[in-house]
């Protein structure tokens, strides 16, 4: 009797197993569970916000406003609005933002801290090098921002602008484009059909693999899905759609295709903080168009404007 | 003087006999080197992260190996009995405390040592470059924040029912210092009386030993602290360590062994 018992427990726990085992690996692929999701759960989240700001604190090499420091002015973390993946939202001066010292053992203190403002890009602590720095060693301290960066793409997926951010950065500073197309790649993976991702990666084959094309289509897709979001557009939204449909006015008019460009612009316009600065420039196009016209002028197609 | 060296001699040869220190080196060379291993788009030169993760895995290691030697220093000794023969050597109770004192404080200056010889050579690995007399800085700011925190422990000792109590308590008021002691007047201007004045004077009153860490110019190669206040700072610290070391003195003399 009891070894038929154990029998019947030993088919259960096999039949048990038997169906809960395919259910089990359907899920795994359709929600990859890495390392920190299982250990972290939701919360992970918190901890991506957290690095992505560590990345910035390594930005301006330690110089950062703690939780009793005025932080007005570090609102939006500056490698993400140097990056053009953030709209800015910093006020004040961002090289006060201590203060006076209160007392003597503070004056003290600030011999002992970094005190000074300074970008990774300018050179960092050791001294400014000059503004826009494109590649070589004092640009590419910048490095040292993208451990944290690529932390907080793995704890939050989701977050876009870790995305936009690091290749930026990687592609401009650091010469690494592939790298960047890579990375972009993974967030589109994470994020389908994500507009900000989308733009930009066209602006890596737009700047730095010159295939204005492909570029055009990204930023085309990426109009599109703005357009089909039902949801209501934040103030985010709206930047991502100004850049995106900024970058199409100039692109079509680098290739001579103005009506197309001015198209581009009265979309622009909707979403510009400067409506009026956009007005005239689509008064200047069809000033231009007209003259052209007039003029029986075809002016020739920019080396890869054209899918090869 | 004799006396005081020779009981931390003794000090010091209880730690390197002990396995604390051995294994939190090897603990840190270890984490340190897998975190090292790992690939960021394909760039090898990347440092700042790297020393930031070694120099944290130094301060909590130099912080355990303090606070753990000192706090059962004289708790072992009135508890094996040993302090009986001890004291019945031409030996006072203050040089008892003393020479603890400095073994401890001598025991992790040697760690430390050891510790920073590592980052160094951790540093120069990615860097390329040796900033030789900030990591010198640093050691030496570090090192007298130790001293602090050895005499404050040595007190606890004293004062504390047990030496894990001792430790807990001290490493929670250590902590609470390096993180929110250099904030605690803006707090305080925040606050109502008589809030207001207590937080302000516990702000003035104890041991800023914030200011001695700098992690932060470290990991950034920051330029060089002037020597002046290097030197100020050094000695501050040195006499808050002398002044908890002469209250441990004062309480000892009082104190019952039995």
């Amino acid at each position: 009797m009891p070894y038929l018992l154990m029998l019947l427990l030993l088919l259960l726990a096999f039949s048990v197993a038997a169906w809960v085992e395919p259910r089990y690996q359907a899920r795994q692929e359709a929600h990859p569970a890495n390392m920190m999701s299982f250990l972290l759960g939701d919360s992970r989240r918190l901890f991506a916000n957290h690095f992505f700001v560590k990345a910035d604190v390594y930005f301006h090499s330690g110089f950062y406003p703690t939780i009793f420091d005025n932080q007005q002015s570090f609102q939006t973390p500056h490698m993400a609005e140097d990056a053009g993946a953030l709209k800015g939202h910093n006020e004040g001066d961002e090289t006060t933002f201590m203060g006076p010292p209160l007392d003597f053992i503070e004056a003290f203190s600030r011999h002992f801290t970094p005190s000074q403002h300074t970008h990774l890009d300018e050179g960092g602590a050791q001294g400014t090098n000059g503004p826009d720095l494109d590649l070589g060693e004092k640009g590419g301290e910048v490095r040292e921002i993208l451990p944290w960066l690529k932390i907080s793409a793995e704890l939050d997926p989701n977050r876009i602008e870790t995305y936009m951010v690091t290749a930026y950065w990687l592609r401009k500073r650091m010469g690494k484009v592939d790298e960047a197309e890579a990375f972009l790649r993974e967030g589109l993976r994470a994020n389908p059909y994500n507009p900000a991702i989308l733009y930009e990666l066209g602006r890596i084959y737009h700047e730095d693999r010159t295939n204005d094309a492909h570029a055009r289509n990204l930023w085309e897709l990426g109009v599109r899905k703005m357009d089909e979001q039902k949801t209501v557009k934040s103030e985010q939204d709206d930047f991502i759609m100004f850049q995106l449909t900024l970058s199409l006015a100039r692109l079509e008019e680098d290739h001579g295709n103005l009506p197309k460009a001015i198209e581009w612009l009265e979309r622009v316009k909707v979403v510009s903080p400067y409506p009026a600065v956009i007005e005239k420039q689509i008064e200047e196009d069809k000033q231009k168009l007209a003259d052209n016209q007039k003029s029986g002028a075809v002016t020739p197609d920019k080396p890869g404007s054209q899918p090869p | 003087m004799n006396v005081v060296f020779a009981v931390a001699g003794v000090v010091i040869k209880e730690m390197y006999r002990r396995k604390d220190f051995y294994v939190l080196l090897i603990l840190t060379v270890v984490i340190t080197l897998l975190m090292g291993s790992i690939n960021f788009f394909d760039d090898d030169k990347i440092a700042r992260y790297l020393k930031e993760v070694s120099l944290m895995l130094i301060w909590i290691s130099s912080l355990v190996i303090a606070i753990s030697t000192i706090a059962r220093q004289l708790p072992m000794e009135k508890e094996s009995r040993t302090i009986f023969p001890l004291l019945a050597k031409p030996i006072s109770r203050a040089q008892l405390v003393a020479g603890k004192f400095l073994g401890c404080w001598l025991a992790c200056g040697i760690a430390l040592v050891c510790f920073y010889v590592f980052f160094g050579c951790l540093s120069y690995s990615r860097e390329r470059h040796w900033f030789l007399l900030n990591y010198f800085q640093a050691a030496t700011l570090h090192w007298a924040m130790l001293a602090v925190i050895i005499g404050m422990a040595l007190l606890g000792s004293l004062v504390f029912a047990a030496p894990s109590s001792n430790g807990t308590i001290c490493f929670v008021f250590v902590v609470g210092i390096l993180f929110i002691g250099g904030h605690l007047h803006h707090v305080a201007l925040a606050m109502t009386e008589p809030g207001r004045a207590i937080t302000t004077a516990i702000y003035f009153l104890i041991p800023h030993l914030e200011i001695l860490d700098v992690q932060e110019r470290v990991i950034h190669d920051w330029p060089l602290i002037d020597w002046l206040s290097w030197m100020i700072a050094i000695l501050c610290a040195l006499a808050y360590a002398a002044v908890f070391v002469f209250f441990t003195c004062l309480l000892f003399r009082r104190k019952a062994l039995s």
